[in-house]
């Protein structure tokens, strides 16, 4: 661990740098195509949901994480189903990158009770135990705690499972978090923290709400193993994620990972750069030049992995399945008036 | 159990602990003072020598990333209980009680239930003040989705405490420290289904019905004594729950009596008092009541500490024994 405070992203915030490929020496082609698949199913899924909020199908809040798609598929990569993952209100690409269907997603955004929460969640609200995604929750740093208790239960039942929570530099600043960094620390709890430090709190830059722009520190200050790392690398997400869990599942303790990123799109809702009093049109074009997918698309270009051609049919092939998926959901009924009864209390 | 010998509330509690422990190897306990007596009284001596130190957690002082950190045990297959030694403290953890596991099976379509437990303590009197004192039990009481539980007697303070723990819904149980030297006749450990506990009549009576819960029904019970000896004869309804709150019982005994009065430890402003008695009059008809509703509640300031005034602050029995001659004693405003 490092013994001097880091105070600062240094060149991870600065968008001019890692815009180059990424270093995919020594990896697996299988894995890494599968990656870019995964990639370009959260991506494409995202960009099928603003489409449908500018329609008027969707009227749900829904926060986009375009541009973000390289941890969540970084970090899943070693998860298994008995795993916990809790997500925030920016968790398409968590719970796709888990296995999560388009079907049940487009549903949930929908309100239809084939959704993934039954219609009784919409974006902000996603839940499949059957890949190890046992929900995602928008009262900011509200899940944090309840991760943080999976990981206790994973540490009673004594069966090397872990937790993962998501959550964004936004949330570092409740005391939420706080309380549960120090907790899973002073009781060695295998909790998996993923900082997606995109830079903003909504509207907010990070500069203007806390005196350091990363967030590792509060790591540090409760002797949290951690790394900060380029989260839009997926390669090195997903290196750092599989030293992150395999200390956890040893009964090392806890695991912070700083991915920083970027979102594409505002805060909520499909447009770009329109956020209330906030001016970061010329910022993010240079941040697009950061794409975790055609970052890891040319390298393995470059390195005779992958044509343009195969690269196009790996997208034609997404195009069909989004296109299938949003119409199941469109056909798909709605919930039962009952249920908003029935799902109050356990029967 | 032990047939037909007393049990007092704080035994009453620390028996269900220990039977929780001892037959459900998914129960653990998690909350400040747990090693200590200093917070919870007799009421968990030495658990964490019997069960051992990893089922009986004492905590740091972090009541929202426990009581979060509960939430996520219960819907990986634990029961655990949380313990708030003051429900003071517990305020700090209302957003992961209101709007994580209350809301947590709705938001999800009814596809998990977090069989958490929330123990709060209302801990009050001798000069602690305001912010070591409040009943808040009417706020949770708002809130569908939680289960809100105020034992009055000891075989209900062990029986729900075990009843809630079963339940797969996220159940706050509020116990008095005023209550646990009280005792009754003990039969043994009843294991009840949580969500059929209903209010049960304490104590027959016909010409008025007083409805409590936790140590206002003590009061009621002191009171009725009283009153009967002066040929009044009152019927004590105890709540026992009070969200979801069943309304069958209360309703019957006012339309035998015709007369009700809510006697709360809770401030009255939106409070439980007054939600008894808006749920009563929408049910009985008025020609039935021959005395309009009335409520004994806090006094509506925060607590006090000097002595002569939290005698003040605090409902008495006269206050309740008063209370009622005046309404026998009047006609019903119409
Ligand atoms: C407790 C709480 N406070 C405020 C909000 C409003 N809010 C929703 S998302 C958000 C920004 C959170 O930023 P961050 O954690 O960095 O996540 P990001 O949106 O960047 O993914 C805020 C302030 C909320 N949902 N919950
Ligand atoms: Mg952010």
């Amino acid at each position: 661990m490092t013994t001097h405070l880091i105070e600062s992203l240094g060149n991870l915030s600065d968008p001019l740098c890692y815009q180059e490929p990424i270093n995919i020496v020594g990896e697996n082609k299988e894995i890494l195509l599968n990656e870019l698949r995964i990639m370009w199913v959260i991506r494409k899924a995202e960009e099928k949901i603003a489409e449908q909020i500018i329609s008027g199908a969707i009227k749900c809040p829904c926060h986009l994480g375009i541009g973000q798609e390289a941890a969540a598929v970084g970090v899943s990569a070693y998860l298994t189903p008995n795993d916990k993952v809790f997500g925030a209100h920016r968790s398409h690409s968590h719970f796709l990158a888990l296995g999560g269907t388009l079907d049940s997603l487009f549903a949930e955004v929908l309100g239809k009770v084939t959704g993934c929460s039954k219609g009784m969640g919409g974006s902000m609200h996603l839940f499949d135990p059957s890949i190890g995604f046992h929900g995602s929750v928008p009262i900011v740093g509200g899940s944090v705690p309840i991760a943080t208790g999976a990981g206790l239960a994973a540490k009673l039942s004594k069966k090397g499972e872990v937790a993962v929570s998501y959550f964004g530099d936004g949330a570092i600043e409740e005391g939420a978090v706080q309380e549960s960094l120090n907790l899973a620390s002073v009781m060695k709890l295998p909790v998996i923290f993923v900082c997606e430090n995109n830079l903003f709190s909504s509207h907010l830059h990070i500069e203007l709400r806390q005196p350091a722009n990363t967030t590792a520190r509060f790591a540090q200050a409760n002797l949290i193993e951690h790394a900060v790392i380029d989260g839009n690398d997926v390669v090195t997400v997903r290196k750092t994620a599989q030293r992150a869990i395999e200390h956890a599942r040893a009964g090392k303790g806890p695991f912070f990972i700083e991915a920083v990123t970027y979102r594409w799109r505002g805060h909520v809702g499909p447009s770009e750069d329109t956020d209330v009093g906030v001016k970061r049109g010329a910022e993010l074009s240079v941040w697009r030049k950061r794409d975790p997918l055609s970052r890891l698309a040319l390298a393995l270009i470059q390195s005779n992995m992958l044509t343009e051609k195969t690269h196009t049919d790996i997208q034609e092939e997404v195009d069909s399945q989004i296109k299938e998926a949003w119409q199941n959901a469109l056909n798909a009924p709605y919930p039962e008036l009952s249920a908003i009864l029935e799902t109050v209390y356990a029967k | 159990m032990q047939n037909n010998k007393t049990l007092n509330y704080a035994d009453g509690i620390l028996q269900a602990f220990t039977y929780l422990l001892e037959n459900h190897k998914e129960v653990f306990v998690f909350g400040q003072g747990l090693w200590s007596p200093w917070y919870v009284g007799s009421t968990m001596k030495d658990l964490d020598k019997k069960f051992g130190v990893e089922r009986v957690i004492d905590s740091p002082v972090s009541e929202v990333a426990v009581t979060g950190a509960a939430i996520g045990a219960s819907v990986c297959g634990y029961r655990p209980i949380v313990v708030h030694p003051r429900v003071d403290f517990m305020i700090l953890a209302i957003d992961q009680i209101v709007s994580q596991a209350a809301k947590w099976s709705s938001m999800f379509g009814g596809q998990v239930h977090p069989a958490v437990t929330i123990r709060g303590i209302v801990n009050r009197g001798g000069e602690q003040g305001a912010q070591h004192s409040q009943a808040l039990h009417a706020w949770f009481a708002h809130v569908p989705g939680l289960r809100v539980v105020m034992p009055a007697t000891a075989r209900d303070a062990r029986d729900l405490l075990i009843a809630s723990v079963l339940c797969d819904d996220p159940v706050l149980y509020i116990d008095d420290r005023w209550l646990y030297e009280w005792e009754e006749e003990d039969p043994g450990i009843q294991l009840l289904n949580l969500s059929e506990v209903g209010p049960h009549v304490l104590k027959n009576g016909n010409d008025i019905t007083i409805v409590a819960a936790s140590f206002s029904t003590k009061l009621a019970m002191d009171a009725a004594k009283t009153l009967e000896e002066e040929g009044i004869s009152v019927e004590v309804v105890d709540l026992r729950v009070i969200n979801p709150i069943h309304w069958d019982v209360i309703l019957e005994s006012v339309q035998k009596t015709g007369r009700l009065l809510a006697v709360d430890g809770g401030w009255q402003s939106c409070g439980l008092a007054g939600e008894i008695i808006a749920g009563v009059m929408e049910h009985v008809p008025l020609a039935v009541m021959k005395a309009s509703p009335k409520r004994l509640t806090l006094t509506n300031a925060p607590a006090p500490t000097s002595k002569v005034l939290e005698e003040i602050y605090y409902t008495q029995p006269s206050q309740i024994i008063s209370a009622v001659k005046e309404m026998i004693g009047s006609k019903v405003h119409v």
